[in-house]
């Protein structure tokens, strides 16, 4: 176990030294986000009524932007070589790396989403469902992202390769996800969908790392 | 006393047979050097011996029980460094060794780190980030992690590239204190690595004679038409 917080750890500081993947992923929610009131005009009840919809779909697409480099770094360094070998189960190491993961580029977003639901005049009835959803969520995003890292690890263009690997993946999460929220505000039960997605994250976290170690192995020989 | 053999490898990188009816056997306190030219198979032998690569035929041994029955008590007796030195750029040279000691166990990672600096001679990049290292001093101290983190077997790829005369010198004091402890060294090099007694292996003896000289000639005429 202290094996398996050592490598957290360890990305944690990569994360945080670097500083770029963090405030990039944030910034581009929130940019992302605040584009749509100029597309679809400043009306507010429009705005309310794609709220929910429209954070996801941000949330989405932000998750995406660093999958690329969960692995990557590692590989071309040989840093991956050493993890396989190491005494530590190439599943805890992908656990972990996906752990890191959402730590940096999940939790900020978690924490943005609120002001962002302010900004489109969501229902203040969605705001508890909404960080809810993106608490179950986006554990989910970086899991199943981290098989398509693992998958395109050495690919040429990898970044685009992943995207398109990952995104239909995605649905089922995103559907959950802005179906709880929209419930909540018309005043119905969030509890379905928020077990669907808890499902989902239950599922998940034993199939991920199992196969994203399945992937690694591949790449490293 | 535990044994470390290979019989019958034969290894397959792509749709070439690199090595085929490879043996080799090493006691403790053995060192084995592999010998050949480019391509030849050095590396992927080493990578075969590290459990990285699965080998196409054959078997390996430890002290009689097949390796594939015992992955991680494998994994748990070797250490091995390759042609990436593993440094990450942001992290220091201490932080980068720490990190690989507790990685493989030990109890006070960072005086491991320290201690292993020293015995590379090179303490004063302890707090230097791995974005300013030469490539000497980056090969030192993957080298280092050899003493941070202690394993029977060390599986060396060209372990010597880019280090100077003195460290040359040091490393094979280090592997001679190795091999004195009972430690076993694998090695492959092309500048001479002091190793009394130790066994050589030509891995040209393995190379399967038909493809490769098919293979030899196409590769030529290529690279003849390219000029």
């Amino acid at each position: 176990m202290s094996r398996f917080l050592r490598l957290v750890a360890r990305d944690l500081r990569l994360a945080l030294r670097q500083g770029s993947d963090a405030t990039i992923a944030v910034m581009f929610f929130v940019l992302c986000v605040v584009l749509f009131p100029f597309g679809v005009g400043p009306e507010p009840n429009i705005l309310a009524r794609i709220a929910a919809g429209v954070i996801w779909v941000a949330a989405l697409l932000a998750s995406l932007l660093s999958l690329e480099r969960l692995f990557q770094t590692d590989y071309e360094d040989g840093s991956l070589e050493l993890l396989s070998l190491s005494s530590l189960p190439l599943e805890a190491a992908v656990l972990a790396k996906t752990l890191a993961h959402w730590l940096v580029t999940g939790v900020p977003l978690i924490v943005a989403a609120p002001l962002l639901a302010v900004l489109l005049n969501m229902d203040a009835q969605g705001f508890g469902v909404l960080v809810l959803t993106l608490t179950l969520g986006t554990p989910i995003l970086s899991l199943i992202g981290s098989i398509g890292a693992a998958l395109t690890l050495g690919a040429r263009r990898g970044g685009v390769l992943l995207s398109l690997l990952i995104l239909p993946l995605y649905i089922p999460v995103l559907i959950f996800g802005a179906g709880a929220i929209d419930a909540a505000i018309n005043s119905l039960t969030p509890r379905p969908h928020l077990l669907l997605l808890a499902g989902i994250l239950a599922a998940a976290l034993p199939l991920a790392p199992w196969a994203g170690a399945a992937a690694l192995r591949q790449a490293v020989e | 006393m535990p044994v470390f053999s290979g019989s019958e490898l034969t290894c397959l990188r792509g749709d070439r047979l690199v090595f085929t009816g490879l043996e080799f056997r090493i006691a403790p306190g053995g060192a084995l050097v592999l010998l050949g030219p480019n391509g030849s198979g050095k590396s992927s032998l080493l990578r075969v011996m590290a459990g990285l690569l699965k080998p196409l035929r054959g078997t390996l041994g430890w002290d009689g029980v097949s390796v594939a029955d015992d992955p991680d008590g494998h994994r748990a007796r070797v250490q091995y460094v390759g042609h990436l030195d593993a440094v990450k750029p942001v992290l220091t040279a201490a932080e980068n060794l720490a990190f690989w000691a507790a990685l493989a166990g030990a109890a006070d990672p960072a005086a491991n780190a320290r201690a292993a600096l020293d015995r590379l001679g090179v303490p004063h990049i302890a707090g230097v980030p791995g974005r300013y290292l030469s490539a000497g001093q980056k090969r030192r101290l993957n080298l280092a992690r050899l003493l941070a983190a202690p394993a029977t077997l060390w599986l060396l790829d060209e372990p010597t590239v880019a280090l100077d005369r003195a460290a040359i010198a040091l490393f094979e004091g280090l592997i001679a204190e190795h091999r004195a402890e009972g430690g076993m060294v694998v090695l492959s090099t092309h500048t001479d690595i002091a190793t009394p007694g130790g066994e050589e292996l030509h891995l040209d003896d393995f190379t399967p004679y038909a493809d490769d000289e098919a293979g030899g000639e196409g590769e030529f005429q290529e690279e003849g038409a390219a000029r």
